[in-house]
């Protein structure tokens, strides 16, 4: 067997994730953390908030909830079930910043937390701002015209 | 022409031996039988590093008090962790004051560790060597993997970094379990780039460590009691036994491996198995050589096989080199 | 209403995602990176915008909802100031949610420590 054959020999026999059940998990978990968004858009807005500040209120606290749960030990135990569906919503952001922060005290609060807190988070703010950044100059040379 | 098998003229005995592990290994099919465990995984240390080097200093302290022997005693350490330059086991070995070899071979770093004892012992270079190996869990999934509190999901073929530690002393002095042959392994790359799927990577350097020790002994899988390899998991025990049998030997009736057998991998949901350079450490000195011991097993290949990656590596998407070193481990000579 | 398609859209926007870890062995960080730049993309195209009037937090709470904000942001900000907004307008649109996360976290990590998987 060369190389490739190998690869592709190892690649066929590997037990596979079980893509449905995952699916389905993954469907139920982060369709339920929208769900949980979306009650607290509309509890911030009956208690007389505005608009502008719901919008900042509810990713607020949603992150609270990860970092909290990701605090307590809880989050990981769940994130192991649900893959996709706590990874993408904003609690899957929340907790790529907090987990590096928890790990890392031992190697100091500036070149450990203060460095590592940004491993994973890092690159999702660096490649938004990149791409917003590009679009800000698309949509200002579009404008001018 | 190399000289593939090192056949030792005076075989040295392993005459004692000393396991530690951490909570999950301590619930697992072997809790009983390993001298000491800690169920909070951090052995009264302040980090998961300095707890892997603590593991691996009450290992070899126990193994030194079963042999009755004092640090002024052994002549030399060979140690080895998956921790950055083998701290852990500097750390951890140095209030011991015996002069310390620093090993890596991943998870084949017990198995290299004896080896190395073996021909020094065997030479007549030193008296009593000991070889200590360890991994933890916190520490190798904080520096190959992700944050503990990470929330990722591990795929089926992923194998779970074992917090334990083995500790040997390989003496001239002895009335076995001998050490009769040795093997070292040829690092072998086969392309796989999957860091999940370690068991894939490192299975064909076993492959190659184990049909060249047949080809060469004229030997036979059932001509032994046991095949040890440590640790394969699930993917690379299933490869081992599938192109072996292809090569025309059948490993099935004395084949294991330590990744598989260290957990119950279906209740304690460890996907392939286990992996690290205390998993079969510790295996090898709680049960196997036990066995040895008592007679159940007279004649043994221990097979370590070690994936040579780095985070580095696997982030410049190289694909993964195996190692695998074998010992022959026999009741008598 | 409302909550059922904001629970199946943020459901369909996971389950692409579920699909892309395991039949792809993308790490998460990728996908993370892939969502942002992608809401971004989509928003610039003038696709997302009815999305989020359809399944509000359904498309605002995945990551792609984190590029939207960005990209409004961005829009107000070119509108407002002129080119330099492309730079402002990103970080002010998502100002709350970093700045959360990171004092959040930081706080936790005063608080807790790693444990065993």
């Amino acid at each position: 067997m060369n190389k490739k054959e190998y690869k592709k020999y190892s690649e066929e026999r590997a037990k596979k994730s079980p893509l449905f059940s995952n699916c389905i998990k993954a469907f139920l978990c982060g369709g339920a953390i929208c769900t949980l968004g979306q009650l607290l858009k509309n509890a911030y807005e009956a208690l007389g908030i505005s608009e502008e500040s719901v919008k900042m209120l509810v990713p607020v606290t949603l992150i609270f909830a990860a970092v909290l749960l990701s605090g307590l030990g809880i989050f990981d135990k769940i994130a192991k079930h649900t893959g996709a569906g706590t990874l993408v919503p904003i609690t899957g952001f929340a907790n790529a910043v907090v987990s590096p922060a928890l790990d890392t005290k031992n190697e100091g609060w500036v070149l450990g937390v203060g460095a590592k807190i940004f491993t994973i988070s890092g690159p999702v703010i660096l490649y938004g701002m990149l791409s917003g950044a590009i679009y800000g100059i698309i949509y200002w040379i579009v404008k001018v015209i | 022409m190399r000289k593939d098998i090192i056949k030792f003229k005076n075989p040295p005995s392993i005459i004692s031996r000393a396991s530690v592990v951490g909570n999950k290994e301590h619930q697992g099919p072997f809790g009983g039988k390993y001298d000491m465990y800690d169920e909070t995984d951090r052995f009264g240390m302040p980090t998961w590093e300095q707890s892997e080097g603590e593991m691996q200093r009450q290992a070899l302290n126990l193994a030194m008090k079963k042999a009755q022997l004092k640090a002024e005693d052994i002549d030399a350490i060979f140690a080895g962790d998956l921790i950055n330059q083998c701290t852990s086991s500097s750390y951890g070995l140095l209030d011991f004051d015996i002069p310390y070899f620093g090993l890596y071979g991943a998870c084949s770093t017990c198995a290299q560790a004896l080896l190395l004892s073996s021909m020094t012992v065997s030479s007549g270079s030193f008296e009593n060597c000991a070889a200590v190996t360890s991994s933890h869990n916190c520490s190798a999934e904080r520096q190959f993997r992700f944050p503990l509190e990470y929330g990722s999901q591990r795929p089926p073929t992923a194998q779970w970094t074992a917090t334990a530690s083995g500790a040997f002393i390989v003496s001239s002095k002895g009335k076995g379990p001998y050490i009769v042959e040795a093997m070292g392994g040829i690092s072998t790359d086969m392309g796989i780039n999957d860091a999940n799927n370690m068991g894939a990577a490192m299975a064909p350097a076993a492959i190659s460590t184990l049909s060249r020790y047949f080809t060469v002994t004229g030997t036979k899988p059932a001509d032994f009691d046991k095949i040890i390899t440590g640790d394969l998991g699930f993917e690379g025990y299933s490869i081992v036994i599938d192109i072996m049998e292809k090569q025309g030997y059948d490993m099935r009736p004395v084949y294991t491996d330590c990744g598989l057998v260290i957990y119950d991998r279906e209740a304690q949901d460890m996907h392939a198995g286990g992996s690290g350079c205390g998993c079969s450490a510790a295996l090898m000195a709680a049960n196997f050589l036990e066995e040895i011991e008592r007679g159940i097993l007279n004649d043994v290949l221990f097979i370590g096989t070690g994936a040579l990656l780095s985070q580095m590596s696997v982030q410049q998407g190289l694909s993964i080199p195996g190692i695998a070193h074998l010992v022959r481990i026999r009741r008598e000579i | 209403m409302e909550y059922l398609n904001a629970f199946w859209v943020g459901g369909v926007f996971c389950v692409i995602a579920q699909i892309l870890i395991d039949k792809t062995k993308l790490t998460p960080a990728r996908i993370l990176v892939g969502y942002v730049t992608s809401g971004v993309l989509l928003s610039a195209l003038g696709i997302y915008p009815p999305l989020v009037k359809y399944a509000q937090c359904g498309a605002t709470v995945p990551l792609t909802g984190f590029g939207y904000s960005i990209a409004k942001g961005v829009e107000k900000a070119v509108d407002q100031y002129g080119l330099i907004g492309a730079l402002t307008g990103g970080f002010t649109a998502c100002a709350a949610g970093i700045a959360a996360a990171l004092i959040f976290g930081y706080i936790a990590a005063l608080i807790f420590n790693g444990r065993p998987k």
